[in-house]
């Protein structure tokens, strides 16, 4: 099969969707490359480039789309190219199926087979593909590099011979994947980040990152991003207060704000007010990375800069991936390869549409004629749900109450039974057995209950010693012996020496022995 | 001296004694515990050396010097794994002293029913006000000893007492004597582990319990020795035979078992001697074997008689068919999973101590630790052969003990967990327990480290646990057989953890 990759036409947009390298791997698979000249030229890549590796160039956008069997590209087609659009060719690049949804219709009235990049699935095997995360991570990572060009100040902190110069904060709204990056690359700039997310599952993610996650004060429960494929749905009017309650707070403070925060398929809901806009000081840089679905601050001019009237610079740049032209066109020229390689499991250069595969099936749009959007749900989930807690029954105080009252009850009676069972035994016996025996077995019975009162305490670790000593003191009889050994009998001083060397032995080794076990055991 | 000072003195040793078990609460205290535990011992022997009725007191301190040397050579010589099979062997030895005070206690009823009879008198003369029923001169009871002398002053009924006492705390010393003899023997791998019983099984120790039972009776009345040597070599048939019958596995329970017979053993002398000290000491012993034996079997859910009768009872029903298959690991496998981990629990067992593998898995921890991981120990009451053996092997190879966890504290952190360690243990982290209400150890409480996101199992081979029941935790998703020795295994792994 033929891969064509035409220039872009959208203005603005420099990248390309196959480099040389790109073009070499699709190679290996069985495919020709072609690209129209001067493709990749403000991506860095000439056409001697293609050339060089093995690509054939062609002078027109109309030849290319004739020729090619397969057209990659980055933007969505525009008419023009949507006429270009023939059966049985297959388009692959950005295709939104709800904004371009005339465009689906059409492509797929005329046959042709179009693979969205937007919406290759959210699992693991299809990272490799997912260029949504590779230009949201080159988008976060220049966000703030745009956003420190248009900062008057330093990121680090420092103290210097000329003065000290505090550090930069920085907030970033969303801790997708474009957030994550910003937060990497303000963090590593040495500002002080903090990061909020209506998924408090990423706080983790973000403390790894070295910025500070914001925490709500709200209690209700939260969103689990592994419904939605990870990513952020629509939250709570109540929860949305409590946001914007913690942003206002937040305001006067930051001197960077950058904010991420998308939903699919809808608008960008609106997370920083122009109250809080004016609340910042003079100086200050808002980028609003969502500003080609609205912005989440409503101010943003999508593909402009502007400077508010307290001084406040909000960057609504929908570009960002295309400014750094090289570095994009190499990701997603490669998302693209690994899509291909998928697409050609033989890697024999014919294309194999698996509509069964999940990755393929989800990210297909339009097929045979027909509009496939969208999707059924992938088979495999995304990220495991998080398990549901389950919720402890709430028990009225009532209900509390007479709990402990039973628990109360039935405890009594127990201890109750055994005392009275054990006082009859007693009281029996000592109604049989005369006074001096009853004084030794007063000893007794009190010593057993020490015994058990004080064992109950002793740590599980130190069972070992435990024995080692009551193994050591039960060398007690040692006594018994002592006095019999005074005896005028020879028996009795004879089996009294055997006793009194035996319970020697097993003090001295007994005590010894968990003096040693105890020393052992060390904190760290 | 005089009694008073003697009894004061044990009033002093008993409290010592109590505070020395009560300090054993936590590990800084338990190191001050053990040394009231030595002065209380201290004071008692001088106090008992000094007082009335002892004498050749030269000679009891030639043999207690004698037994300071064997036993500092036993003690410090000592490997901490072989710590079970010292404890065992420890409490055969005062089990056998209590034997023999108890026939020393025998002899001097008939030798002191002798002179009595030679002087005219006649035991058990006594009235309980301490009048006689013939005068007997001071004079008579002059040559006799303290303990003679106290025997003299009885009355019938009090020597019958005297007999019982005397007959329980042989019988028990003896039980205790092989009992412990036998466990010291499998313990220390002299003597097979697996329970083996003769012919007859439980009912031979069922008659030969109610034989001595006849025996004491025929004693008490008649007062002859052979009835009580008879009755001894009984219960030294009996101990021999309880605890052949009793598995490895079980030996923690039976360790603290055989530790509270002989305390309840010195009690009963006590009481035969009329000595306090003794029966408070005793009675502290076994109160404390007694909780302990509870401990372990409640950690095994199974009930003391249950362990004591021996074996695993059989299944209820059918098991559930173990499915998937057993996958092997090797060394740079595990490392890697290590190296990547930053929560490791280690779960070691009696496979660890048999190995002496805790020096290497103790190594591990330090270099895991340097890595800035989180490495913790999950310890269950019954891991290895005696109760808290793990911790003392762990101890032994500086393991800082805060990070030595009981199953309690730890069982809910696996699920955070990125890697578990399984080290020579098996019945203790068996799913089955859980999950599988026929199988034989159903409703014992395990370590559910199937739940951390990856299991590594050191094991020797395939082969199933003590209790001969598959482990559906080796055929888990998640689970890796590591397989081999496991102090060969871990010293493998050791230099490719960075």
């Amino acid at each position: 099969m033929k891969i064509g990759t035409p220039k872009e036409i959208f203005e603005g947009e420099r990248r390309v969707a196959m480099t040389p390298e790109s073009a070499a791997a699709l190679q290996k698979l069985g495919h020709d490359c072609v690209v129209e000249t001067g493709a990749g030229a403000e991506a860095g890549f000439s056409d001697a480039d293609y050339k060089a590796a093995g690509v054939e160039v062609v002078k027109t956008a109309a030849a290319l789309w004739k020729a090619a069997d397969i057209v990659a590209k980055v933007r969505a087609p525009d008419a023009t190219e949507m006429k270009r659009l023939r059966e049985d060719q297959t388009l692959i690049s950005f295709f939104s199926p709800v904004a371009d949804e005339a465009k689906m219709q059409s492509a797929a009235k005329k046959g042709a087979t179009v693979v969205a990049m937007e919406m290759i699935p959210r699992i693991s095997r299809a990272q490799k593909m997912d260029a949504l995360s590779s230009m949201a991570n080159i988008a976060g990572y220049r966000a703030v590099i745009e956003a420190g060009n248009n900062f008057g100040r330093f990121f680090t902190g420092q103290i210097t011979a000329a003065g000290k110069v505090p550090p930069a904060k920085v907030l970033v709204v969303g801790a997708g994947v474009a957030g994550l990056a910003a937060i990497g690359t303000s963090t590593s700039l040495g500002a002080i980040t903090y990061a909020f997310d209506v998924r408090p599952e990423v706080a983790e993610q973000v403390e790894s990152m070295g910025a500070e996650f914001v925490y709500l004060d709200f209690e209700e429960e939260q969103q689990d991003g592994s419904s939605s494929g990870g990513y952020a749905s629509v939250s709570s009017p109540e929860f949305r207060e409590a946001q914007l309650a913690k942003f206002r707070e937040l305001a006067p403070e930051m001197d960077i704000v950058i904010t991420t925060a998308l939903i699919p398929n809808r608008e960008a809901p609106e997370l920083w007010t122009e109250d809080m806009v004016k609340s910042m000081k003079p100086g200050s840089v808002i980028v609003d990375l969502a500003a080609e679905k609205g912005g989440n601050c409503k101010l943003t001019v999508a593909d402009e800069k502007i400077v508010t009237e307290n001084g406040v610079t909000i960057i609504g740049y929908t570009d960002f991936p295309s400014r750094m032209a090289t570095q994009s066109s190499s990701l997603y020229a490669t998302n693209i390869r690994h899509l291909m390689t998928d697409l050609t499991p033989e890697k024999d250069g014919v294309i194999n549409h698996d509509m069964e595969d999940d990755v393929i099936r989800g990210a297909t749009i339009a097929h045979a004629k027909e509009v496939t959007f969208p999707p059924p749900p992938p088979k495999v989930a995304a990220i495991a749900a998080a398990p549901k807690k389950e919720a402890a029954k709430e028990l009225t105080p009532e209900e509390k109450r007479a709990e402990e009252v039973a628990a109360f009850k039935a405890q009594t009676k127990n201890q109750v039974t055994l005392l009275a069972i054990g006082g009859a035994l007693v009281l029996l016996a000592g109604l049989y057995t005369p006074a001096s025996f009853m004084q030794h077995f007063i000893v007794f019975v009190l010593s057993v209950f020490i015994g058990f009162q004080v064992i109950w305490g002793v740590a599980h670790s130190l069972h070992t010693p435990l024995m080692a000593v009551t193994n050591a003191i039960s060398s007690i009889v040692i006594l018994g012996a002592l006095i019999q050994i005074g005896s005028s009998s020879g028996v009795i001083t004879f089996l009294a020496i055997f006793g009194i060397f035996m319970a020697a032995i097993n003090i001295f080794g007994g005590f010894l022995v968990t003096r040693r076990m105890l020393a052992m055991f060390q904190k760290s | 001296m005089e009694l008073g000072f003697t009894t004061a003195a044990y009033a002093v040793a008993a409290v010592l004694f109590i505070l020395s078990l009560g300090g054993l609460s936590g590990q800084e205290s338990a190191k001050r515990a053990v040394w009231y535990g030595i002065v209380g011992m201290f004071i008692a022997v001088v106090a008992t050396l000094i007082g009335p009725g002892s004498g050749l007191w030269l000679l009891s301190l030639v043999l207690i010097a004698g037994g300071a040397v064997v036993g500092y050579q036993l003690a410090t010589k000592v490997e901490m794994t072989q710590m079970p099979e010292l404890v065992a062997g420890m409490h055969a030895l005062v089990g056998l002293a209590a034997v023999f005070i108890g026939f020393n206690a025998h002899i001097m009823i008939g030798y002191v029913d002798n002179h009595l009879a030679e002087n005219g008198a006649q035991l058990g003369g006594a009235l309980a006000n301490g009048t006689w029923i013939q005068s007997v001169e001071k004079a008579v009871l002059e040559p006799l000893s303290a303990f003679g002398q106290l025997i003299a002053k009885k009355t019938t009924v009090e020597i019958t007492i005297l007999k019982i006492e005397l007959v329980l705390g042989v019988w028990i010393g003896a039980v205790t004597f092989t009992g412990s003899y036998v466990a010291w023997g499998k313990l220390s791998g002299k003597v097979d582990s697996a329970a083996t019983k003769l012919p007859g099984g439980h009912m031979l120790n069922a008659a030969a319990a109610g034989a001595s039972l006849i025996l004491a009776i025929i004693y008490f009345s008649t007062g002859a020795l052979l009835p009580l040597v008879l009755l001894t070599l009984l219960a030294l048939f009996i101990g021999w035979h309880l605890i052949m019958g009793i598995g490895g596995a079980d030996m923690p329970v039976v360790v603290s078992m055989l530790n509270s017979y002989s305390g309840w053993a010195a009690a009963a002398i006590g009481f035969s001697l009329g000595n306090d000290l003794l029966i408070v000491v005793g009675a502290l012993v076994g109160s404390s074997g007694a909780i302990l034996s509870y401990i372990m079997c409640k950690a095994m859910n199974r009930s003391f008689v249950s362990v004591i009768l021996g074996g695993f009872g059989g299944p209820a029903g059918e098991q559930m068919a173990v499915e998937g298959e057993q996958i092997a690991i090797e060394a740079d496998g595990v490392a890697t999973a290590l190296n990547e981990a930053d929560s490791v629990i280690i779960i070691p067992g009696y496979g660890m101590a048999v190995a002496q593998a805790q020096q290497g898995v103790a190594e591990l921890t330090r270099k895991l630790r340097a890595a800035g991981k989180e490495v913790r120990f999950a310890i269950h009451p019954v891991a290895g052969r005696l109760p808290g053996h793990m911790n003392v092997l762990l101890a032994e190879a500086k393991v800082p003990y805060d990070i030595v966890l009981e199953m309690d504290e730890i069982n809910d952190d696996f699920p955070d967990t990125d890697v578990a360690i399984v080290i020579g243990s098996n019945d203790i982290v068996n799913p089955a327990a859980q999950d599988d209400p026929n199988s034989p150890i159903a409703g014992m409480p395990v370590l559910e480290c199937w739940k951390a996101k990856q299991v590594f199992v050191s094991k020797r081979g395939q082969g199933t646990g003590y209790s001969g029941i598959e482990n559906p935790l080796f055929f888990k998703e998640n689970t890796r057989m590591f397989y081999g020795d496991a102090k060969q295994s871990i010293d493998k792994l050791l230099p490719m953890i960075d």
